[in-house]
């Protein structure tokens, strides 16, 4: 049986009950009864076949509780309530389904964003074909308007893109030459030709939502709790309606208890709200991996942040060279040619600034040796070059005079790294190398503490006065300076020790530690890192502080919502059977109360779908001191 | 082992997932099954070599959930 047919049947079951109602009025009374008989038979049957399925595969149905009801019913005479009792549950259920199918609409849009064709290359001719038959290494041609349908680089044209399917944000980013575009998104202008690096169900599209339908799933601890509850209760429920009957010798006294004490409200209560949830998260750029991150996240109280990447960009620039001797653009270009080797990122800024200024980098550097976390030695033209930080120049017995220290110390507390490079054992010039404070970072971080955010602490390997300016800058409670992976994870373990309930944020790669350590480890996406989407409870796909502060209190909100439900599910339940047993409540109307109440439960549910944060006062930080 | 997923019309009732999870898991050649109930969908890993993806379908239609769509990769 259809969906369609129970509609069907659930409105000539409607039709009937209304011709019932007139005949009432009418006085032909065995008419009547006719067809409040024939419309228990009509909706009935579906509900019993139902029934008749579960119980076939040895599982206990509400549908078997409404159709042993329906059948007492019948058998002692009560045509209306048989017949309103089997329309209520059809149209309940009618209601029900289309409720649901609103909580799970936000993952709905976002599966609905899936390409369905592609234009590609074959054999020197453009076709379309199905996004199924598309391969790895495809040349695949996208146009003004039309959805990118792989996720590949861009090999030629340029053009500005949509990734709001990827990222949550609807600005469109303009792309080109070796750019990566994904599947999802769209051309808003411009012409592109990628070839395809991920197809079908390996792109980050595919994947994200895989996690989503999976977080979905993941149960919270109510919702295990509620699962383990309606085990028990069950049952519980046909033992006590037995006894009711012992008591009462009162058949219809008893069916209308085992209906209504159906606990549908009850398993469906943290279910909705929490599918809401993660929908809205996934919408708005945000992944909370399952019910269970939705709780821990809601409790939060302290948010440690990485500086590089995560509360600034993460793109350094050089902000200055100083020169104690020589030109400054020969110094430049033999520094850039000796961190060519360097995989490090301040040394690759420099070598870009290099190709910026279209010096031509040459020369080989020769017995280059990089010396992790301090620097890199090498030979350019016979010079042997020192390049990197105060450790590094002291521990190759290098002098760093007073007035070179206090440059390198004033450029420091301007927010730059200071690198020092040595030509032949005398220290030549300075290099400044600066980020930049991501722009939405002050106001997020004033979000987080309005939603409830007790503390921001930051961590970082940079040096300490940069670190304090930043700290400064965005009104954190407490920064720590030169840290190495180790330490982090270690600072993290004191908090937790301390009660605190920590969130760390990172971006993902050299975190990776931290981010595990904590009780919600968050990462930054950069629109589809492997190793961040898999291993973080939270993922920001846009790289927006902002998403976090919405993740927060968006979970806030759903473990509210999740509890306003449990708590009416409850009382509804607890309510209506008292009622019976106190003879209040009969059949139909404590069936109509109970699917009531499972409506309310939804509709509540999907309030959370547009649930956006509140635009928050921005308020003064209180520090708050670390625990020592 | 083949991977298939079914997409079923909306499910309504938590009942659903233990029904169709019990039933179709104690068939042969199927390794795992997992019940999307938010998204109305069945995963199943299975041999081919002993079941095939249409046998899957059948027995989720007999269980009166009609199956929408089906993909195998």
């Amino acid at each position: 049986m259809n969906a369609k047919r129970t509609s069907q049947i659930t409105a000539l079951t409607g039709i009937l009950l209304a011709i019932a109602v007139g005949l009432h009025f009418g006085g032909l009374h065995e008419w009547r009864q006719g067809t409040l008989i024939a419309a228990t038979i009509i909706a009935g049957t579906p509900i019993a076949i139902k029934a008749f399925q579960a119980l076939r595969m040895k599982a206990f149905s509400i549908e078997l509780l409404v159709t042993i009801a329906v059948i007492g019913a019948l058998f002692i005479g009560e045509y209306v309530e048989s017949a309103a009792v089997t329309f209520l549950f059809l149209f309940g259920a009618f209601l029900e389904a289309r409720t649901l199918e609103k909580t799970r609409s936000s993952l709905r849009s976002l599966i609905d964003m899936a390409p369905l064709e592609a234009t590609v290359m074959r054999n020197g001719e453009a076709v379309i074909v199905s996004v199924d038959d598309v391969e790895k290494g495809d040349r695949v041609i996208i146009r003004s308007g039309e959805k990118v349908a792989i996720d590949g680089s861009i090999v030629s044209g340029k053009a500005s893109l949509n990734e709001a399917a990827i990222t949550g944000e609807s600005v469109p980013a303009s792309k080109s030459i070796d750019d990566r575009v994904f599947s999802g998104t769209i051309v808003d202008n411009g012409f592109i030709e990628v070839i395809a690096d991920k197809v079908g169900d390996d792109t980050t599209f595919a994947r994200i939502i895989e996690l989503v339908e999976d977080a979905q799933e993941a149960k919270s601890k109510t919702q295990k709790f509620l699962d383990r509850f309606a085990n028990v209760y069950t049952p519980a429920i046909v033992i006590l309606s037995v006894l009711v009957y012992i008591f009462t010798r009162n058949i219809e006294m008893t069916l209308t208890f085992l209906v209504v004490a159906c606990p549908g409200a009850l398993v469906i209560s943290a279910p909705v709200s929490i599918v809401a949830g993660i929908g809205n998260g996934a919408r708005n750029g945000v992944l909370v991996k399952g019910g269970d991150i939705m709780e821990t996240l809601a409790k939060i109280d302290t948010v440690v942040f990485d500086k590089t990447g995560t509360l600034t960009r993460g793109r350094p620039e050089v902000t200055d060279i100083h020169t104690f001797f020589g030109d400054k653009n020969d110094l430049l270009r033999i520094v850039a040619e000796a961190e060519m080797i360097s995989e490090h990122h301040l040394g690759q800024t420099i070598v870009k600034e290099a190709r910026k200024r279209g010096i031509p980098l040459l020369n080989e550097p020769e017995e280059a040796e990089v010396i992790e976390g301090n620097g890199i030695r090498a030979q350019i033209e016979g010079k042997l070059l020192t390049i990197g930080n105060r450790k590094l120049m002291a521990a190759n017995g290098i002098i760093v005079e007073d007035a070179t220290e206090s440059y390198a110390v004033k450029r420091e507390k301007l927010g730059n790294t200071a690198i020092f490079a040595a030509i032949d054992g005398v220290v030549a010039g300075i290099f400044s190398i600066a980020d930049q404070i991501r722009p939405e970072a002050k106001s997020a971080l004033n979000e987080l503490r309005a939603s409830g955010v007790k503390q921001i602490i930051m961590l970082t390997g940079d040096n300490r006065h940069t670190a304090e300016l930043v700290g400064k800058q965005l009104g954190l409670d407490a920064i720590y300076a030169e840290l190495l992976p180790e330490d982090k994870v270690a600072m993290i373990q004191k908090l937790k020790e301390a009660g605190h309930k920590v969130a760390m944020a990172g971006d993902g790669i050299n975190d990776a530690p931290a981010i595990a350590t904590a009780d919600i480890g968050l990462a930054m996406g950069e629109g589809g890192t492997d190793i961040s989407m898999e291993t973080a409870d939270v993922v920001l796909m846009a790289d927006r502080l902002d998403q976090f502060s919405h993740a927060y209190s968006l979970a806030k909100a759903t473990i509210r919502n999740m509890k306003q439900n449990t708590f009416f599910a409850v009382g509804t339940v607890v309510l209506l059977l008292a009622g019976v047993l106190l003879g209040k409540v009969f059949l139909a109307s404590g069936m109509l109360i109970h699917e009531l109440s499972v409506l309310l439960v939804i509709l509540n549910a999907v309030r959370l779908i547009r649930y956006t944060k509140k635009q928050v006062d921005i308020k003064q930080p209180v520090p708050i001191l670390l625990p020592e | 082992m083949k991977k298939a997923v079914f997409g079923l019309e909306p499910l309504s009732c938590p009942t659903c997932i233990k029904k169709i999870e019990n039933t179709v898991g104690k068939m042969d050649g199927v390794e795992a099954v997992k019940v999307l109930f938010n998204s109305n969908k069945v995963r199943a890993q299975f041999n081919e070599d002993v079941v095939q993806a249409e046998q899957i379908h059948e027995v989720i239609t007999k269980l009166g959930y009609p199956v929408v769509s089906q993909k195998v990769s």
